[in-house]
Parts: C-alpha cells; structure tokens; sequence
C-alpha cells in the first residue's frame, strides 16, 4: 500500500461509510480501515443458528433520513426495503393489544378521549421533535468562542422554537426536561398508551420513565417523522444488506476498502494526527483521521490519554455510556401465537412492556448491577416481510431486551445467562403463550457480546446515553462537540458524536462537511 | 450500638496543630494566628520588624508544614510530571529541586509549586492549594503512585545570612557545599534529614524535612545550633514582605488558580505571569499545551510587572493608571515597603501592551488616617527585575555570615 490517502477513516460503520462516501464525492482520497471481515459495524445481518439469519446489531432501521438515502443514490446501489412505516403493536397480557400507527391508536376499549388525546400528542411532539431534527442537520452550535456559522445555528435553534407560536413554544420549553412518566401520566388516563410512550422514550437507555430529560429522549426517538419514517422500515436481507448498499456506494465513489485490518493506535506527532498504526505494525499516513469509533475508545486507546490535555481525559471519563439492551435471537419452527392479536400485525414492531411503574421496577434492578427480573422487549419476526432469512416455512424473531447491565455485579456467566434468557422467555410466554416449544435456538447479546462484536465502550450501542447533558454542543463532550477532537487532524464521526445513536448517518454527514470546511478553530 | 462504639472516635478538632506547634505557640508572645490550609498557624509572633529582619540579617525559621505536599513515585513518575508541568521536569536531576506552574487545558495555572527529585522515579511535590483530584485525574494512563503527604512529613523554612552557619554548628556536614535548588540528605538523631537550598524569601536559605517524629528533636537542635546566630521563629507577615521584596508571586494573592477562578478571563497564563521561561513547547503533550501555543499566536491580555511606587505609602489594592492618569490600566495585587531594598514596590497585572520594563504610570494609593481617607497619584516605574537579589543567594559555597 504505497497509494497515499488524504484521509482514513477507522472503522466502516454506517457512520463511517456515510462520512467517507461524502469526502470521496468531494473529491477526497479516502480509506476505510475495518476490523470486522465485513463493512457496517452493527448494521450487519449474519447467521445465528443454521440456516437462520438475522440483524445482529440494529434490527429496524427508524431514522436514516429518506433525503440522505437520495443523496447517496443507496437505491441504485442495492438498497430494497421488505416493508416500511410498520405500526408499533403493544402486546398486552389480556390480548386488548394497543396499536399506534403514526397518530392513529386503536384498541379494544381506547376511549374517543385517549385516541384524540394520543393523535393531538403526536402532532405536539412530532413539531417539536421536528425543532430537534433540523438541529441535527447541522454541527451543533458553539457557545464560548463562537463564530459566525454557531450564531446563526443558535438563531435558526431559538427561531425555530418561537415560530412554534407563544403557546407551543412555553409548551416545550415546559415539557423539554421533564421526566416521561408525568408527561405520559398527564396527558392520558389509558394505562397502556402511557406505558407505551415511555417505552419509546427508554428504549436503548439505562434510564426508566421517572429519569429526568426522558421527554427529551422521546423527541429524540420521534425525529424519525422528520427523516421521512413514519414508522420503522426493514431492509431487504436485513441491516447488513443496507450496510452493503453504503458500502456500494463508498465504493463507487472511489473510497478504498480495508477488511480485516484493525488499527493499532494513532500516530501523532508534535499533537497532530499524521497517520495510523495497525496491529499488523503497518503504518498508514494521512493529512486527516476519521474516527467512527466511540469517542472513550478513540481518545483512551487509539490517541491515549497521555496526548490529551487532563480536563478532556476527565470530561472523557465522565461520558456515561453504560449499555444497558441486549440483543435477542430466536429460530423459530413457526409463527407464534399471540391471542388476541390480528395475524396481519404480526409483521409489525410489537412491544412486551409493562405499566409506568412496571417499567420503573425492570430498571430499577439495573441501578443495583442486577438485571430486570421482568425484561421489557421490543420485537420483531423480519421472516414475514422477507423469506431469505429463514429456511421456509420456519421464522426468525429479533428481539431487543433490557435492562441488562454490561456491569452485572458478579458478571454474566454461563448461569447467569441462562437465568437472563428464562427471563425473557417467561416475559415472551406472556403474550405468546407456548412459543418457548417453537424455539430451535437462541443466541443472546449481552452489552459485553456487543462490546466485543461491535468494538463500542460498555456496549452501549449509542456510543454514549442519549441525554440533555449528552447532547448538541456536550455531544461527546463540551468544547469538542464540533467533531473536530482536541488532537488536530483526528475527527469523530461516530454515533458518539452529534447528533447521537441508531442508525441515522448524519453523525457521519456532519463530520465530513466540517472538514471540507477546512481547519477547526484551537 | 456495638458497631458504633468499635469505629475510632470522630475528630473533632476543628483546626489541625503542627508537629512544631508545642514550641511555636510558647514563643508566639502575640499568640496571632492565622488558618492556612486547616493548621493553626502563626501570622507574627512578636514585632514584625524584628522578625523580618532576622530574615535578612540573621536566621529565621517559619513553619511550612501545613504547605500541600504529595509523593508521586512509579516507574511513569517522570512522564506523568512532565504532563503536568508545562516545564521539562526531565531536566531536573536526582537530588535536585524545580520550580513550576501547572495548567487547566485553557493554559491557566492552577498553581506554582516545587518539585523535589527525592530519588530516581521518587518526587515530592509542594503547593499552596490541594490538586489531589487533578493529579489523580492527570494520572489517568500512567503508571504512577500519588500520596498526600502533608501531614506525614515536618518542614522547616530556615532563611537568611547566618543559615549555613546554623546548620554547621549543627553538624551538617558539607552544607556550605548545596548549591541553590540542590537537595542533601543528613543522618539525624537516629533517623534522617533532607535538606533543600530553596526557599520563598530569594535570600540565601534552606528548607529542612524530616518525620513527624524527629519534628520537635529538629527544632530543638536547630534553635540549640542557632542561637549564637540570632535565630528566631516567624510568621506569615514577615515572610511576606520578604517575598514581594524578592519579587515572588502567590497563589490566591497575585493569581486565582483556575480551578478556583468563577469569572470567565480572571485567570492567568504562565506568560501573564512572567513565567514565560517554564514553558518548554517542545517537550511533547502537557495540559494548556495547545491553549499556550494558540496564546502565543494571538498574544496575552495581561503582563506582570514590579512596580517602583514613590514614596512609602504601599499601594495595596490600587488602580494603576495610564501615563495621562486617565485611563486605568491594570490593579495590584501584592504590596509592601520593602525596608532592605529600600523600596516602596508593588507585583501588579497590567493589560497588554502595559508594563514593559521603564514605563512610567501612576498608582491610586488611598489610605485612611484617624477617619480621614486620603488619596495620593503615586508615580509608579516597571521595574526590569526583582529590587532584592543579593549575590549570597546564589554564591556556592554559602558565605559564612
């Protein structure tokens, strides 16, 4: 490899792949380096049992933004989508399921009230989450030093608020960092279109519905309307096939792709970032590094602490990024059954949650490095939109389960796996009595497994809590959150920087037009 | 009720003593005393005149023990002070002492301080204020041990003319020969002396270190050794005339360290503090690095200067005005008579361009006499260096006074 790069890029997940793909357009020499034998870090689709396959990392895609998708041709480049918009069943134990589909919710005795109360709800957030969404287009704005590109990211931030009118504008100021189970609480009498809100206000945190900001992390989820997804959409041959059709793309713009090549560390010289050195001992130079892995692992072991000033190394140290959701995979003979439950819903996201305070009680245990005793789960059976997965007639279900601290006092081993598992299926058999018979076989990711697998700090799959104090300009930490790192030449594009996790792409987007904007300010 | 009574009873002192405390305190006629860092501490014990001028023409002796000190030892020692420091502490050698301010990332001291090459990969580290959180934190990827050892070890400031001569008639053998900022250690009473030429007065001077326990048998034997020598035990007040004569700042007096400093920009650089020579950019990566190189670029708000004040009212806390007396140009923050230098100097902060060496500007000098407040312009000179620095203070071997 004696071909000279402008710039490499550490790590080939979506982020990645979007940050490359956008420099190589603009004319820059860009290589990938990727420790995994494939491109798409969590996005990725690989067998779990014989015959068997399925998303190992993300397994819906919610918010990768529809103009994003245009603007890298992803459909020319392989991309299919086996179904898009999917309602969000909540699966309750006495079969009166909860169906929310875009502002639609519908149940066996949903009062007129709480089904005009949710549609109403779901216009408020959406305009305000919309506020969030046109934030997240852009590098979050400075507040010390700030030029004149911050000041009018803050204008357009504060002008965006007001035009929401006096009223809404008081109304998300109010309801901006209050906690999810009050909002919930206030806004409907149902039990079950409350839980269902703050389920998607926790899911992929460590917090429960009374953690303060949780309202925040809802809007957060709720961008996804402004990207153009009404709901979740599922790629054809799952997540990795949507990492491979970025890849196409990267690739078709000339970006040069390294497999198998795990770097070692950084080179810097006189506090620049010249190059990188891989495990191999091989040295690679380039005038910019990209990294797109978390911001704790780029800054503790790719850089090193010993480069970095002390107040970052303690602002770094202080990133909470506890992983909390595991990952599970079923193989099953046959569809389960769900009493209660329309067969044509079956292909939708579907919910095992619990009442506000039962969600409350599955993360309180997780504070006390124990795991939920009753796992709340998000789900999916992917087989039902596309056969390729699993070998016919037989079915594949995707399955999010928290809370599992990647601490877990004692550790995960082999028993306490076991017992996590019975746990999530004795949650499973509530809604879907005998499906435990239908299993041929299961594979469980604890955030240790993802740690390993995916190379993210704690096994936190955002890269970092999605919270106020994590956010915008403190995303991954204040005074660096303009994706320039505090070394000169080395970047981060990962989700760890603005605008966060799940797989959205503009953390990657946003990095790459901050440097072709040119030099970062010291 | 059992597992209360097993635990060690609660401390309740409010105020912490000194190993030399029982002897200070019976000397101390004043009994004026002050809280520096949680020990009683003596501010003057007797007529501060008499107890400055022991400083400057015979010995004095002042109690540094409540001053922070910290033991960094391990195989990373070196390198983790270096990261620190924003000097190359590479360049002091074993048995050698240096003098150093360390940086927030935004190049601010926190402090200025002392560091002891006690032994290879074994430094001591004294400072006014507690950084025990910033260096365990500064640690973070070095292979190093961090100790507060304030309380575990005595220390002496022993000052002035007659000091090598004291410690002679103690028995320190070859003392004559340290030469400043270099360390010794000496056999004591069964136990062990470490004795630095250093010291905050810039008169010829050494600090003495030892245990807890040989504490009050030091005292004794320095006070026994010292009395043919005019030996007598100070406080605060004197050692600060003596400091600001010598032209050496303080934290929390001439600085805010910046962990401590609310205000945005009322911190200070090591440049805005003279202290451009401890600054070594190219050692490699220490914390304000990058701040330091960009300030560089851009240039400094603040300079510090020593000011000639005329005549002898001292210009504490005073406005420091242009030469047109119009527009304020920076304050003082140490002031004082200095009654060997015959001086009336003032260490101020001027804003950039302000104070290069001669310039002529005016201090605002109020002062109250029987309820009558009176204020005086005072022509105010940037002096170029210190107005005490007698040759004894480097001369090796000591004179014998």
């Amino acid at each position: 490899m004696t071909e000279r790069h402008d710039v490499i890029v550490i790590g080939a997940g979506h982020n990645g792949l979007v940050c490359a793909a956008t420099l190589a357009k603009a004319g820059r020499k860009v290589l990938v380096l990727e420790r995994a034998s494939h491109a798409g870090g969590a996005a990725h689709t690989r067998d779990f049992a014989s015959g068997f396959s399925v998303s190992a990392g993300a397994h819906l895609l919610t918010h990768f933004p529809q103009d994003l998708i245009t603007e890298l041709q992803l459909q020319r480049h392989g991309l299919r989508f086996a179904a898009t918009d999917l309602a969000s069943v909540h699966l309750q134990t006495d079969g009166r399921h909860l169906v929310l589909d875009g502002p639609h919710a519908s149940a066996t005795d949903l009062s007129a009230e709480d089904a005009q109360a949710y549609a109403a709800f779901h216009a408020d957030t959406a305009s305000y989450a919309a506020i969030l969404a046109s934030a997240f287009g852009r590098r979050p704005p400075r507040l010390v030093d700030s030029d004149w590109h911050d000041r009018l990211g803050m204008l357009k931030l504060a002008w965006d608020i007001r035009s929401l009118g006096r009223d809404r504008m008081r109304e998300v100021l109010r309801i901006g960092l209050m906690n999810i189970h009050d909002l919930a609480t206030e806004s409907f009498t149902d039990g079950r279109v409350r839980s269902a809100v703050a389920f998607d206000a926790i899911l992929g945190t460590g917090m429960g519905p009374r953690a303060p900001n949780t309202v925040m992390s809802y809007l957060y989820r709720r961008t996804a309307d402004a990207f153009g997804r009404r709901g979740p959409a599922l790629p054809t041959g799952g997540m990795g096939a949507f990492a491979e059709a970025l890849q196409a793309c990267a690739v078709a713009r000339g970006v040069d792709i390294r497999l198998q090549t795990e770097v070692k560390c950084l080179r810097i010289e006189d506090g620049r970032a010249t190059g990188v050195v891989l495990k191999s001992g091989e040295l690679l130079s380039a005038g910019t590094v990209v990294s797109n892995a978390d911001p704790r692992s780029t800054l503790k072991d790719l850089v090193g602490y010993r480069e970095l000033d002390a107040g970052v190394v303690r602002r770094v140290e202080g990133i909470r990024m506890r992983g909390m959701a595991a990952k599970l995979h079923l193989a099953l003979d046959a569809l389960p059954n769900i009493p209660g439950l329309d067969p044509a819903r079956l292909g939708n996201r579907l919910v095992i949650s619990a009442s506000l305070e039962g969600i409350e009680e599955a993360m309180n245990a997780s504070k006390y490095k124990q795991f939920s005793p009753e796992p709340v789960i998000e789900f999916c059976i992917p087989t039902l939109h596309d056969a390729s997965l699993a070998p016919s007639t037989k079915h594949v279900l995707s399955a999010i389960v928290q809370y599992a601290p990647v601490d877990l006092a004692g550790g995960w081993t082999e028993a306490a796996r076991a017992e996590f598992l019975a746990r999530c299926m004795a949650r499973f058999e509530t809604v879907a009595p005998g499906i435990g018979a239908l299993v041929s076989a299961s594979e469980l990711l604890l955030p240790p497994d993802l740690e390993r697998e995916f190379g993210m700090s704690g096994g936190h799959w955002h890269h970092g809590e999605i919270s106020v104090d994590q956010l915008l300009m403190m995303r991954p930490i204040v005074l660096h959150a303009q994706y320039a790192m505090p070394v000169e030449g080395l970047w981060l594009c990962g989700a760890g920087a603005h605008p966060g996790g799940g797989v959205m792409g503009l953390a990657g987007r946003n990095c790459a037009r901050e440097i072709l904007r040119g030099r970062p300010r010291a | 009720m059992n597992s209360v009574s097993t635990r060690p009873p609660h401390d309740t002192r409010v105020m912490l003593e000194t190993p030399f405390h029982p002897r200070i305190s019976a000397a101390n006629g004043l009994q004026s005393w002050y809280n520096w860092k949680g020990y009683v501490s003596a501010e003057r014990l007797d007529q501060i005149e008499f107890e400055y001028f022991a400083i400057r023409n015979a010995t004095a002796v002042f109690d540094i023990c409540p001053m922070t000190k910290y033991r960094i030892e391990g195989p990373d020692a070196e390198a983790f002070l270096n990261r620190l420091f924003t000097r190359d502490v590479r360049k002091i050698r074993t048995h050698r002492v240096g003098y150093g301010v360390w940086c927030d990332d935004a190049g601010q001291v926190q402090d200025d301080g002392t560091l002891f090459h006690l032994a290879p990969d074994v430094w001591r580290l004294c400072s006014q204020e507690r950084c025990l959180d910033w260096l365990c934190w500064s640690a973070l990827g070095f292979n190093v041990k961090i100790t507060d050892e304030t309380a575990d070890v005595a220390g002496l400031a022993v000052q002035g003319p007659t000091s090598c001569a004291v410690f002679q008639s103690m028995g320190l053998e070859g003392i004559e020969a340290l030469k400043p900022f270099e360390l010794r250690y000496f056999p004591f009473q069964g136990g062990e002396l470490m004795v630095s030429r250093t010291g905050f007065t810039g008169d010829l001077g050494y600090e003495v270190w030892t245990s807890r326990e040989l504490a009050l048998p030091l005292w004794d034997a320095l006070f026994t050794a010292g009395e043919p020598h005019l030996i007598r035990p100070i406080g605060s007040a004197a050692l600060n005339i003596a400091r600001i004569e010598a032209g050496f700042i303080m934290a929390g007096a001439d600085f805010v360290p910046a962990e401590q400093c609310i205000r945005h920009g009322r911190s200070r650089s090591p440049f805005e503090l003279g202290l451009e020579w401890l600054v070594d950019f190219g050692k490699g990566p220490f914390t304000g690095r990058r701040a330091l190189l960009a300030e560089q670029t851009k240039g400094s708000r603040y300079r510090f200067v020593r000011l000639d004040v005329e005549g002898n009212k001292p210009a504490n806390n005073s406005f420091i005005f242009g030469a047109g007396q119009r527009e304020v140009v920076g304050t003082v923050t140490s002031a004082v008579w200095c009654p060997t230098a015959k001086c009336n100097v003032a260490l101020a902060s001027l804003d950039m361009p302000h104070g290069r060496p001669g310039e002529e500007l005016w201090a605002e000098i109020y002062y109250m006499r029987e309820l009558k407040w009176t204020r005086v312009m005072a022509r105010a000179r940037v002096l170029e260096g210190p107005v005490f620095d007698p040759p004894r203070r480097r001369q090796t071997p000591a004179p014998r006074f």
